[in-house]
């Protein structure tokens, strides 16, 4: 009896667990104009899981990201484009590729829930806007790229006063 | 020049004169009679909050004439429950500068002669760490980071405990409940004894009258943060305390491309800043001085 319960209690717990999905606001992710819905092009397209050169579209993505284990495929869903996939084989939105980033950046992803990694916007005490990994991180050469540095301020002697 | 901002010492002048001419305090002039009634202003921490309104409703006005801006002057208090804490990743910050600018135009600040920045980001070699003494300020190299540096923003440190405060011999500078130390620039006599006193280079000082260029006039303002200054003056970083007393970030925080900077409220358990207090290694500087900054700095990494 008392087993039963306590069994059942867990039971409770890991569905709510699987149950409640975190929600994080996002802006909208960082697409190439028109490139969305993929699927404007994909649908009906054979899929092509080989390791390859591109050559007809997307030319400028190279895989720069553990390049030597994974293939597009590994992130991105081969019968729906417009979805992003996780190991677990579930499908997630784009709104939600930091849980793709997460698998494997688990310490990067708990800061960024927290608002350390990354960064939010908006209200801190309400409405907060996350941004997505990929609006700072390419997902597929993620390397933060420098940046031309706005100019320092000016020297005393360059200001009228001579101050 | 007859709509200028008169400063207190302007109008001792005025009204030393006016009085030498036998004309009295009322005179019949406009300029004459709002430079009266700002000589009158109390210290905003004694106003009553129909004074607050009047003295809003004149400066909004004159703000109006002056920069052809439809100004929204807050006085809001701080609430209850809040302590503002600032946090920033050393192990993040590229050295870009998108804050420092960020800042200046948020809150009006003087552009050029003076160029008031209170953001300074210092460039330091990676290892000797944290000397600020082999600091530098004036990099400019094509692009950042550079190979073997990193990058200390400083502004000010919000200290719990003042040395600015102390030394303002007019009580033109406070702290305020929620940890803001605040200029009220109507007060303030220019003397600079709290810029000697700051050990972080917090404040910057007007020497000439500020210069914004009127359509990047921001109008969404607070008489403690970011209402225009006069010259004689000195300012400081409030937090952007006319964002942050309604709930929003700084400007500098939401301008970072790195996610570099952190802030909230350091009573408040969920905060982000509570987080990286517990959960980073962080310092803040020159701890030796007692001054109990507000401005963790940590390493992520
Ligand atoms: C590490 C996981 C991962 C891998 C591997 C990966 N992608 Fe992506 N890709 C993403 C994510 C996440 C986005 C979403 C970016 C966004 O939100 O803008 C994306 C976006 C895209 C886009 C839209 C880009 C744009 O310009 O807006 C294309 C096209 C794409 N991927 C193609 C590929 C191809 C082709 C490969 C293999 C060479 C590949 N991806 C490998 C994660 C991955
Ligand atoms: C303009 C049409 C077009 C759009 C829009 C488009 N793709 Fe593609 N995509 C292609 C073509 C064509 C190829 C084959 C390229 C090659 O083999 O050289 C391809 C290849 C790929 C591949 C490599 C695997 C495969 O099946 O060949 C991935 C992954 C991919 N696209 C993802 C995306 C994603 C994600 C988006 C939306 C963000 C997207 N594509 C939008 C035309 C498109
Ligand atoms: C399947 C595991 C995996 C996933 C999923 C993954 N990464 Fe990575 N990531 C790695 C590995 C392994 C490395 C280190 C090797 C490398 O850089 O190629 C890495 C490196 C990085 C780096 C450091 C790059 C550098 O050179 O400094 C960043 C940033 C990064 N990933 C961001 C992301 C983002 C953003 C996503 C989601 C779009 C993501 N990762 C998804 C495995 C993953
Ligand atoms: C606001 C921009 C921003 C966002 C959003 C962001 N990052 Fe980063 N990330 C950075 C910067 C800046 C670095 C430091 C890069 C450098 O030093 O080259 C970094 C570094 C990294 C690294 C390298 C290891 C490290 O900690 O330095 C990983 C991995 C990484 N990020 C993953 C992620 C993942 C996963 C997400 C989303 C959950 C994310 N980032 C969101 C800006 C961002």
């Amino acid at each position: 009896m008392r087993t039963t319960f306590i069994l059942s209690l867990l039971f409770l717990c890991a569905y709510g667990y699987g149950k409640t999905k975190e929600e994080f606001p996002v802006p909208r992710p960082p697409f190439t104009e028109g490139i969305f819905p993929c699927s404007s092009c994909h649908e009906g397209m054979e899929v092509n899981p080989k390791k390859r050169e591109l050559k007809e579209e997307h030319r400028s993505i190279k895989l720069r990201h553990g390049e030597n284990f994974r293939w597009c495929l590994d992130c991105h869903d081969g019968q729906n484009r417009d979805k992003l996939k996780l190991v677990s084989g579930e499908l997630i939105d784009f709104t939600e590729s930091y849980m793709l980033c997460g698998q494997c950046h688990g310490t990067t992803y708990r800061d960024w829930k927290a608002g350390i990694h990354g960064k939010r916007t908006g209200y801190f005490s309400g409405k907060k806007m996350y941004f997505l990994c990929v609006h700072c991180h390419d997902p597929h050469n993620p390397k933060f790229k420098p940046l031309r540095p706005e100019p320092p301020p000016m020297k005393p002697k360059e200001t009228k006063h001579g101050r | 020049m007859a709509d200028k901002l008169y400063t207190r010492r302007d109008v001792v002048k005025v009204i030393s004169f006016s009085l030498l001419a036998g004309s009295g305090l009322l005179g019949s002039s406009c300029v004459n009679k709002e430079a009266t009634e700002e000589f009158l202003q109390r210290h905003y921490l004694e106003m009553t909050e129909d004074e607050k309104k009047r003295v809003v409703k004149r400066l909004e006005e004159r703000y109006r004439k002056d920069y052809g801006v439809k100004f929204n002057i807050s006085t809001e208090a701080a609430k209850k429950g809040t302590l503002w804490g600032y946090g920033l990743d050393l192990s993040r910050c590229i050295g870009c500068r998108r804050c420092v600018y960020a800042c200046v135009r948020e809150n009006n600040n003087s552009r050029h002669d003076p160029q008031v920045h209170l953001i300074r980001v210092l460039r330091l070699k990676k290892g000797n760490l944290i000397n600020l003494e082999h600091s530098e300020h004036y990099y400019n190299p094509e692009h950042v980071p550079e190979e073997g540096f990193i990058y200390m923003p400083v502004q000010c440190q919000h200290c719990e405990n003042p040395p600015c405060v102390k030394v303002c011999p007019v009580k033109a500078t406070w702290k305020e409940p929620d940890g803001l130390v605040v200029v009220d620039y109507n007060w303030c006599i220019g003397c600079r004894y709290c810029m000697a006193a700051c050990p972080y280079k917090g404040r910057v000082f007007n020497w000439a009258e500020p210069k914004i260029p009127k359509e990047e006039i921001n109008g969404e303002v607070h008489y403690l943060g970011n209402r225009p200054r006069m010259k004689n003056v000195v300012e400081k970083c409030t937090f952007c305390i006319q964002r942050v007393r309604s709930g929003r970030y700084p400007a500098c925080v939401e301008a970072c491309p790195t996610g570099t900077r952190k802030f909230g409220n350091l009573l408040d358990q969920e905060s982000e800043i509570r987080y990286l207090i517990e959960n980073k290694r962080v310092f803040r500087l020159k701890e030796d001085l007692n001054t109990e900054p507000k401005f963790y700095y940590f390493f992520s990494l």
